[in-house]
């Protein structure tokens, strides 16, 4: 599904990612984990086509075809989804105008026709109980004022309703407790399938003992120094980061 | 609208000249350019106005002759040269065309983008119109509504043939001709507009419109309104179009006065587009706007305006508010985009006790355009328990424009509650990211956020207005990032 090769990119002319390669199949769950500012986020802006970012060498291919050339929003389109590490506040625009709004656009540019009122409601209300969001919630304006783990639920409850073909979660866990993390998790698992795949980028194993990972990456300074399964998570836990310098 | 170019308006405006020749005769459709005691006197004469109307806009002429421009106001324009403009043209002077296939593609699409009907659009294009039966029994059926109810809606010319005392107790009463610079020039010089009066304990049974009149005559460069509502009724007056207005006059000098009696409301919601100029800001309208309402007892007024267009604006719609227990609101939107300015804001007078005003006003600025919300609360010495909140809320997109705030406020009465907020925020490159990745392209992003900061006030518009308003918005500001 996603191929990563030999990936450089760069933000303000300093090299972030320095020679990425990574492949994911469809139903496969990876995670990638790391230190801090070992490129785990500019990753995954990349692969969403965030414009700050300058990729300088090598490619992402999604289904076969290079994102390269494309947008964000034409990439959200052939299926690519990134749940924020830190979602943005839009006031006045409410969690259910937004989503209508985001669902409608990606219709119209597959040549789909908007989807009807009352389907909408019904898909918002099935996906809202599926991740146990108030209904009241859905009329709040879009992450303004939201706790911390109202937000990431907020990101999950948006790619449940997109049903994206690749789901990319930015440390979706931090800033959630341990309840509203069995919710999220919960969801994933839910939504997963053998046609799309989650890459999960995390710091703490914690997430991963609910979302299980079928095989784990290490990125560091830039590069993916290991792979293995789910147990280099535990690994990492127990030894941290060092030993793989 | 970004396509009209100066080249297209100054082709549209060579045009126009053709069309109508030069005239030296005052007696003609268009009286030559100037503006002395004659010509006064020339427009009271060309409407057949009684002598105390004739009178009446000499002694607003020999008051504007004493007075200055004022240049207060955080905008910069060539001022106008008022002996360089006609201040006499006939009514319905366009060119009368065939079919849409003769109007300006571009107005076209907008009007398209605006969700326009093919008739509507003809009628805004100035395309004859088959005769539309459904059309001519809504006016109908309209026109006789209000007859019943005894509701008078009409041009203020026949206003003042048909009802003198109504027009004579009135006007000028609430801005009266020396109130300032353009205020005086419109008593003089005012071609037509609106009346409307709401006999005691009316509800008006549908918004009035003033598209209902422009069907019937064109209105003019210096619009002159007056609403009243007698005790205990109430009325929704919507002024303007949302639909893009071009005009060869360059100066807009309206008036607008409300009344409202004892228990009365008034609601007054405005969307303004006229043409705001080229990219440069070349050729746009000049829009001086004077208005202002009156409150008795209990009464309210609501003023909800969505500016659009323009190339400077200058404009307070105001509520005096006399009678005890009575409330003035403003709810404001202006969009400037490219070399736009905007002046916009409000006054809300308090004298009567236990008076309140809410005020909210969302400046939304793009390109080089510079924004200003500039608002008055006074509250006088006897106006016991007087409470005002005001938000001024202003929205940047791109590094090269500018919001600005002033708020005044002078409390004379210590029980007075004042309260002020204020915020600024710019659309992020975040924010769009966001959008984007969500599958939003940015104009659809921009407008959904601008919508989202609007809400307060679109909400406050009457329903189908709103939609409208809503699409006028993403209009206003295309193209204005990236």
């Amino acid at each position: 599904m996603l191929q990563v090769k030999n990936l450089h990119a760069s933000i303000n002319d300093k090299e972030i990612l320095k020679g990425i390669n990574l492949e994911i199949k469809a139903g496969e769950v990876h995670a990638i984990m790391g230190p801090n500012g070992s490129g785990k986020s500019t990753l995954s802006a990349v692969i969403a086509g965030k414009e700050e970012y300058e990729v300088t060498a090598g490619s992402v291919v999604l289904n076969g075809e290079d994102l390269a050339d494309l947008a964000p929003e034409e990439r959200a389109h052939k299926g690519v989804f990134l749940s924020f590490q830190y979602p943005v506040e839009i006031p006045g625009v409410t969690v259910t105008n937004f989503i209508k709004t985001a669902i409608n656009e990606t219709r119209k540019a597959k040549g789909q026709e908007e989807l009807p009122a009352k389907d909408m409601l019904k898909l918002i209300r099935e996906k809202a109980d599926l991740l146990e969001i108030d209904r009241k919630f859905l009329s709040r304006s879009l992450n303004e004022g939201f706790s911390g783990g109202e937000k990431k639920r907020n990101e999950i409850f948006q790619m449940a309703m997109l049903e994206p073909k690749l789901a990319i979660l930015d440390e979706t866990d931090s800033g959630l407790d341990i309840d509203a993390l069995k919710v999220v998790a919960n969801g994933v698992n839910k939504l997963k399938s053998s046609d799309n795949a989650v890459l999960v980028i995390t710091h703490y194993q914690r997430l991963l003992d609910y979302i299980v990972p079928d095989f784990v990456h290490v990125l560091y300074n830039g590069k993916i120094v290991k792979s293995g399964g789910k147990e280099l998570a535990l690994e990492l836990e127990e030894k941290g980061y060092d030993w793989l310098k | 609208m970004s396509k009209f170019t100066e080249d297209d308006l100054k082709k549209e405006l060579e045009t126009k000249e053709y069309e109508y020749g030069f005239y030296t005769n005052i007696e003609a459709d268009k009286f030559p350019i100037g503006l002395s005691e004659e010509v006064v006197i020339a427009i009271s004469k060309k409407k057949n106005e009684p002598e105390w109307m004739t009178l009446w806009r000499l002694e607003a002429f020999k008051i504007w002759k004493e007075m200055e421009e004022p240049d207060w106001a955080n905008v910069n324009y060539e001022k106008p040269n008022f002996q360089d403009i006609s201040y006499y043209s006939a009514p319905v002077q366009k060119k009368k065309l065939d079919s849409l296939d003769e109007v300006d593609p571009e107005l076209l699409k907008t009007f398209a983008k605006l969700g326009i009907s093919i008739d509507e659009q003809k009628r805004l294009s100035n395309v004859a119109v088959d005769i539309v039966i459904d059309s001519v029994s809504v006016a109908t059926s309209f026109k006789k509504t209000l007859k019943e109810k005894g509701i008078i809606f009409m041009p203020i010319s026949e206003a003042i043939q048909e009802h003198p005392e109504l027009v004579k107790k009135y006007l000028g009463t609430i801005v009266p001709k020396t109130d300032n610079f353009y205020a005086a020039l419109n008593s003089a010089v005012f071609s037509d507009g609106s009346f409307c009066y709401i006999p005691k304990g009316v509800t008006c049974p549908m918004e009035l419109s003033t598209y209902f009149r422009i069907n019937e005559g064109g209105t003019g460069q210096f619009e002159r309104t007056l609403v009243i509502a007698d005790e205990g009724s109430y009325v929704s007056y919507l002024e303007g179009c949302t639909a893009p207005a071009r005009d060869e006059n360059q100066l807009h000098a309206a008036v607008v006065e409300l009344i409202a009696l004892d228990d009365a409301e008034i609601k007054y919601s405005t969307v303004q587009n006229w043409f705001p100029g080229d990219k440069e800001g070349k050729g746009g309208v000049y829009n001086f706007v004077t208005k202002r309402g009156l409150c008795e007892k209990n009464a309210k007024i609501s003023w909800t305006q969505v500016e659009t267009g323009s190339a400077v604006t200058w404009k307070y719609p105001s509520c005096v508010l006399k009678g005890d227990n009575s409330v003035g609101e403003f709810y404001s939107i202006a969009v400037t985009n490219n070399h736009q300015q905007a002046d916009t804001g409000t006054k809300m007078i308090h004298l009567g006790n236990n008076t309140r005003s809410t005020i909210i006003s969302k400046g939304i600025s793009a390109g080089h355009s510079q924004n200003s919300y500039r608002g008055l609360v006074q509250v006088g010495a006897r106006a016991n328990n007087a409470r005002n909140f005001s938000q001024c809320d202003s929205l940047l997109m791109g590094n090269k424009c500018g919001a600005h705030t002033f708020p005044y406020i002078e409390a004379k009465n210590k029980t007075a509650q004042i309260e002020h907020e204020a915020t600024t925020s710019k659309i992020g490159e975040d924010q769009l990211f966001y959008c984007n990745q969500r599958g939003i392209d940015t104009e659809k992003a921009i407008a959904l956020i601008v919508n989202g900061f609007s809400k307060e006030v679109l909400n406050k518009l009457p329903m189908e207005f709103a939609v409208e308003a809503q699409k006028l918005l993403e209009i206003s500001l295309e193209g204005s990032v990236g």
